[in-house]
Parts: structure tokens; C-alpha cells; sequence
């Protein structure tokens, strides 16, 4: 399909386009710069605080090189990840965090200090940590486009070229032609408003399946999160210290922050309101709970309710993929998608590797993020190196599967994409289809979607901000439907992917589901690495 | 939700317009910014960080309108609230570098 994005607007060559600012996008621009790529990097929002790392903290797994803290920290989600994660990834990802988090110091992070005034690494505070990056991308000579969304890939017969979007603060289309292109867009969220995530709605995802490339682990994505009814703060961790209550003020019994949520999304269910206290951490504990994680208390704070002493209504709120683990298939060991010129980091990546169907949340997703988006920078650059001065010479055209138009946006035209997020979020969000799965919830639901994704497919995108979110929600669309086609095919119960039908794991479906497709959507199964069963 | 801009205290430097990660602000020739989609905050308080002048409010509601008003905001002295807790700011120490972190993974392991 020949696109008119190249034709108009503002125009860019670089040697390496990462798309996406947040942790995985801006080590994959440092690392390709510091390999000698002229870098542009494109961010939906704003480099430094988009994303779901920028306004909270993280943990980080972060792990002395000592071989049997190493062995102890690869077991830990090892199980519960369904036997899918690969010990040379996890090897990888803990050497390379270590390097980076210690260049991090070197690099100004202010890093708090033990009794004993060793620094200490195994988190990271998200704005400082993010406001440090993009003083780092800049300082490498990196050029920043600040809400610039991508709207498609562009390719040639060779591979992909680089991208086209919107500046959405002029309304000016623009295009970069490049070597190489890394996705680093983060997961999808389902614009559910989880802290940090509305930003993140799966673009990458779409543009990598319409260059040809494929996901795995979509199964994996029906992480939700314990948070207040009024608050977009969602940090489950904290509530390993509360209590779970109805309105009398009887316990709930078996609610609980790990697998106790299913307790809770069974009771939200029938339609009885859960309330949370964090009545077990003492008072010695309280105030380190207050600095570690400012923005936990920020809500509650200002509502003026004490979480220590007061009962808050809760929900869960969905974090898709976020902290699930499906993604973009990686297919070798720079973080390539099997597509020429097309690289994947951080949460648009599957995290399999690593954690397997187990929640990635935390530090598992940070180290991933900081080590997909090296090594991806690491090998766009060097792809990019190869073709030389050839990649300037090429004509690519827009991958879309809708057609992009300029022009003014048609009258009805955000009202119409406002109702498509709402149907799929109706599909996606609601307890008994997402979380407790089932063949005829699956199966119906997909019938839905496959609707939803038929009627915007032919939809006209135009090169407008109002374009970017009809993207956004055919991105959605896609997303849930490489869901729901995956969680359909693992007819078992594995990582954080339950079926009601089938609450038990089988040990014949011990492999990967990968998907992919637009019109029809596939799944196949893929053999895990015999070494990963060493564990 | 994103609900106050003080007009006493900003200083039209538009950072809150830049830093907004779904782009809620717009810029104003001679003025100071407004909300200008307001529906769209994900509220994730990065512009109440932002402002050097503490003249933004997020409301602690990501579903609806709080109705708070400025004068409301000065008497409970909530502006600003967040930027010091974060130790942003002149002479302010960072909480990134603050030893509560070291320990409470000593006692959470988080």
C-alpha cells in the first residue's frame, strides 16, 4: 500500500529510530549512540515522564555477580512462571543489569547508601530515575521528539525503514527514514488509567504484526492491579500488609494481595464492595513505607483517609500486559523480531524469557527494560552499520493495514473511535471473561472483537492527533484478539494465565504460544529452550 | 484528575504543557497554559512534579471532578505537596537517595 506520509510534513534520517522514551527506548538510543548511530527517538508523550517506570518506584532486579545469589535469583519466579522462562536470558539480563545499574551511579543517580556506605541498587525512584535518562539520551547527541506518536512502520522490500506520525502539540505529520527501528512502546494497559499507562495501548504491537512479525505469550495478559476506587495508583506490593474487609467489617476471608485476588475480583463480581486497610504494618514501618513509594500516599493524603487506620473501598484495575508478559516474539539474541530492521525492548517485548507467564511487574520488567533496550540498541546499530549508506537511498512505503489520509478530520469521527475503545475495554476489563477464562467467555468474546476489528479495518486514519487515538484503538483491538486467540489455545492453567475449565497445568503444553496476524488471527505452539529445564 | 492552574503563582514557562504525557495542557499566546482536555489526565502527577513554581493541583480522583478550589488548596496548604516529598527543588535532598529505602528491603524485601 503506497502511504502519502512521505510526501509531506517534516523529514528525518537517522541511522537507528527508536520509538518510545521510557527506560527500554532510551537505553536502546544510548547504547545504539554510543556504537556511533546518528539516533532520533520518538516518544508519544514526553521522554521522561511517559510510561508506566516515570511517576513510581521500581524495584530492580539487580544481583551480585555471586553464583549462588544468581542461581537463587533465577528459581524465584521460575515456577510460578510455568517452567517458560530461559536460563542464557535470565544469565544475560542479570549481567547486564548489573553493568547498567552501576553505570547509573557512575552517571549521577542518586543512589541511597547502607550502614556500611555501600550503594544500594536494587531500585530505582521512577522520576529521577527517568529525568536521568533523558539528560543522558540528549548529552549522547541523540535528537528527541517529544509527542511525536508513530502512526505506521515504513519498509521496502528489504525491511522495515523507519516510521511516520504526528507531532500532536503542531499537528504536523512527519516521517524518519532509518537503518533500523527499535519498539519500545511498553505493553498495553487498555487505557484502564493504571498509573503511568494510558500512554500505553499496544501501538507497537500492530506495527510490528503489520511488518510481519509475530508475539508470543498474549496468554500472559490479564495482570490486574489492587487499587483504590477514586485512584489511579496502583501498587500491589503494599498490600502485603493489608487486611480485606466488607462494608459490616468482616474479614474477607483468603483476599489477599498474591493469589488472594481472585478472592477479591470473585466478590467485586457479585457485586460486593471489597474495603482494604494496611493494618499489618506496625508503626516502626509505616514511615519507611511512606518514603519508599511517595505516591502511594499522595491520594489518600489528599482525600484525608489514614490507609494504616481507615477502610478505602478497592478494585482491581487492569494492567494487561504491563505486568503481564506477552509481547513482540524475539528471535535472536540482539532482540531482533525475525523482521530485517526491526528490534523490540522492554514491556513490547515478551518477557517470557525471563519470567515466563509469571507477573514481569517490578524488578523483573525494569531489568528487562534497561537490558532488551541495550542489546537492541546494541544490534539496530550495528544492522544499521551494515547497510551503510544504502539506507538513504531507499523509497519505503507505510505498513498500515488502514489507510492514512491527510486532511481535516471528519465530523463524528472522535465520538466513533471513543465508542470502539469502550467495546473493547468492555471485553477486556471485565473479571469473568479476562481473569477467570473459559472456553465460551473466550470464544464469544472473540466473535465481539473480530466484529470491532472488521469494522475499523477499513476505517480512514487521518494524519491528525485525533488519527493517533482511532490507532490507538484498533491497536487494542489487535491486542485482545492475539489475547484471547492465545489464552483459547492453552487449554490449561499456567503462570497468570487461569482457565476455569482447565484449573490444572499440563505437562504436554510446557511450550510457547506465538501468535499473530490482523484479518486472521494464528497461534502455533514453539518448543522453550531444552537448557531452561536445568533449573 | 489535573484541576488547578494558580494564576498567582504561574509563571507561564509551559513546562506542565511539555512534560504531560497525554498532552492535556495547551500553550496560550501571552498567558499562562490552560487544561485544555482535561478528560484525557491520566493523573500521574508528573506536571504537579514538573512545576517549578508549585501552580499545579492533581486531584487524588482519576475518575471525576473534586470541585476543589484554590482557595481550598492554600488553606490546607496542598500546593507543592508532592515536588517536596520527592526532594525536587532548590536545596531540597532527593528521596531517590533517602535511607528509608535501604531499609525497608532490609525489612520488606522491596
Amino acid at each position: 500500500m503506497n502511504q502519502p506520509a512521505l510526501k509531506e510534513g517534516l523529514k528525518w534520517t537517522a541511522d537507528v529510530l527508536v520509538i518510545g522514551g521510557g527506560p527500554a527506548g532510551t537505553w536502546a538510543a544510548l547504547t545504539a549512540a554510543a556504537k556511533g548511530s546518528k539516533v532520533i527517538l520518538a516518544d508519544k508523550g514526553y521522554c521522561g515522564s511517559s510510561g508506566a517506570t516515570a511517576p513510581s518506584g521500581t524495584g530492580v532486579w539487580y544481583v551480585k555477580p555471586e553464583a549462588e545469589l544468581r542461581e537463587a535469583a533465577k528459581a524465584s519466579r521460575y515456577a510460578m512462571g510455568g517452567k517458560l522462562a530461559e536460563h542464557r536470558w535470565m544469565d544475560r539480563v542479570l549481567d547486564r543489569t548489573y553493568e547498567n545499574m552501576n553505570r547509573l551511579g557512575v552517571s549521577g543517580y542518586p543512589f541511597p547508601v547502607d550502614e556500611a556506605g555501600n550503594p544500594y541498587r536494587r531500585g530505582l525512584q521512577g522520576p529521577e530515575y527517568m529525568r536521568l535518562m533523558r539528560k543522558l539520551v540528549k548529552k549522547a547527541g541523540v535528537t528527541i521528539l517529544d509527542h511525536s506518536p508513530v502512526l505506521q512502520l515504513l519498509a521496502d522490500e528489504h525491511g522495515v525503514a523507519g516510521a511516520a506520525g504526528v507531532r500532536t502539540q503542531s499537528g504536523e505529520a512527519w516521517s524518519v527514514q532509518a537503518g533500523a527501528v527499535v519498539i519500545a512502546t511498553g505493553g498495553c494497559a487498555f487505557l484502564s488509567k493504571a498509573l503511568g499507562c494510558n500512554v500505553l495501548t499496544g501501538d507497537g504491537y500492530l506495527f510490528a504484526a503489520e511488518a510481519g512479525a509475530s508475539l508470543s505469550g498474549m496468554e500472559f495478559s490479564n495482570a490486574y492491579a489492587i487499587c483504590p476506587t477514586f485512584s489511579s495508583v496502583t501498587k500491589t506490593a503494599y498490600y502485603s500488609y493489608a487486611s480485606f474487609y466488607y462494608e459490616d467489617g468482616s474479614v474477607v476471608e483468603g483476599a489477599g494481595s498474591k493469589r488472594g485476588r481472585s478472592v477479591i475480583a470473585r466478590n467485586l463480581l457479585a457485586g460486593r464492595q471489597v474495603f482494604a486497610k494496611l493494618d499489618g504494618a506496625d508503626a516502626e514501618l509505616q514511615p519507611l513505607l511512606r518514603t519508599a513509594q511517595t505516591n502511594f500516599f499522595l491520594p489518600f493524603d489528599r482525600r484525608g483517609i489514614n490507609p494504616f487506620k481507615d477502610v478505602f473501598p478497592v478494585t482491581l484495575r487492569l494492567e494487561g500486559t504491563v505486568r503481564g508478559t506477552g509481547g513482540i516474539r524475539i528471535t535472536d539474541e540482539s532482540c531482533g523480531t525475525g523482521v530485517p530492521g526491526l528490534y523490540a525492548a522492554g514491556d513490547a517485548a515478551t518477557r517470557e524469557l525471563i519470567c515466563g507467564g509469571f507477573t514481569g511487574g517490578g524488578s523483573h520488567n525494569a531489568a528487562w527494560a534497561m537490558s532488551s533496550g541495550s542489546f537492541a540498541g546494541e544490534g539496530a546499530a550495528a544492522y544499521a552499520a551494515r547497510l551503510g549508506r544504502h539506507s538513504y537511498h531507499r523509497a519505503p512505503v507505510g505498513l498500515s493495514s488502514s489507510p492514512l489520509v491527510h486532511g481535516e478530520v471528519k465530523a463524528g469521527a472522535a465520538a466513533r473511535t471513543a465508542e470502539y475503545v469502550e467495546a473493547v475495554q468492555a471485553e477486556v476489563k471485565p473479571y469473568d471473561i479476562n481473569l477467570f477464562r473459559t472456553e465460551q467467555g473466550l470464544t464469544s468474546s472473540l466473535g465481539r472483537l473480530d466484529g470491532l476489528w472488521t469494522e475499523q479495518r477499513s476505517r480512514e486514519i487521518r494524519l491528525t492527533p485525533e488519527g493517533v487515538k482511532a490507532r490507538e484503538a484498533q491497536a487494542m483491538t489487535a491486542t485482545a484478539r492475539w489475547m484471547y486467540n492465545s489464552a483459547l489455545a492453552r487449554t490449561e492453567t499456567r503462570g497468570m494465565h487461569k482457565r476455569e475449565d482447565f484449573q490444572g497445568s499440563d505437562d504436554t503444553q510446557h511450550h510457547r504460544l506465538i501468535s499473530g496476524g490482523l484479518d486472521q488471527v494464528w497461534v502455533k505452539t514453539e518448543e522453550v529452550a531444552k537448557e531452561s529445564v536445568l533449573l | 484528575m489535573i484541576e488547578i492552574i494558580s494564576a498567582d503563582r504561574c509563571v507561564a514557562c509551559n513546562q506542565c504543557v511539555s512534560v504531560c504525557p497525554t498532552n492535556v495542557f495547551d500553550r496560550v499566546e501571552d498567558g499562562i497554559p490552560v487544561i485544555a482536555r482535561q478528560s484525557d489526565c491520566q493523573t500521574c502527577f508528573m506536571c504537579e512534579l514538573y512545576c517549578p513554581v508549585d501552580a499545579l493541583y492533581v486531584a487524588p480522583d482519576s475518575e471525576q471532578l473534586t470541585g476543589i478550589t484554590e482557595a481550598e488548596l492554600e488553606e490546607q496548604e496542598l500546593l507543592g505537596g508532592y515536588r517536596e516529598k520527592v526532594g525536587w527543588g532548590k536545596g531540597r535532598q532527593p528521596v531517590a537517595s533517602h535511607e528509608f529505602m535501604v531499609k525497608l528491603a532490609a525489612r520488606a524485601g522491596f
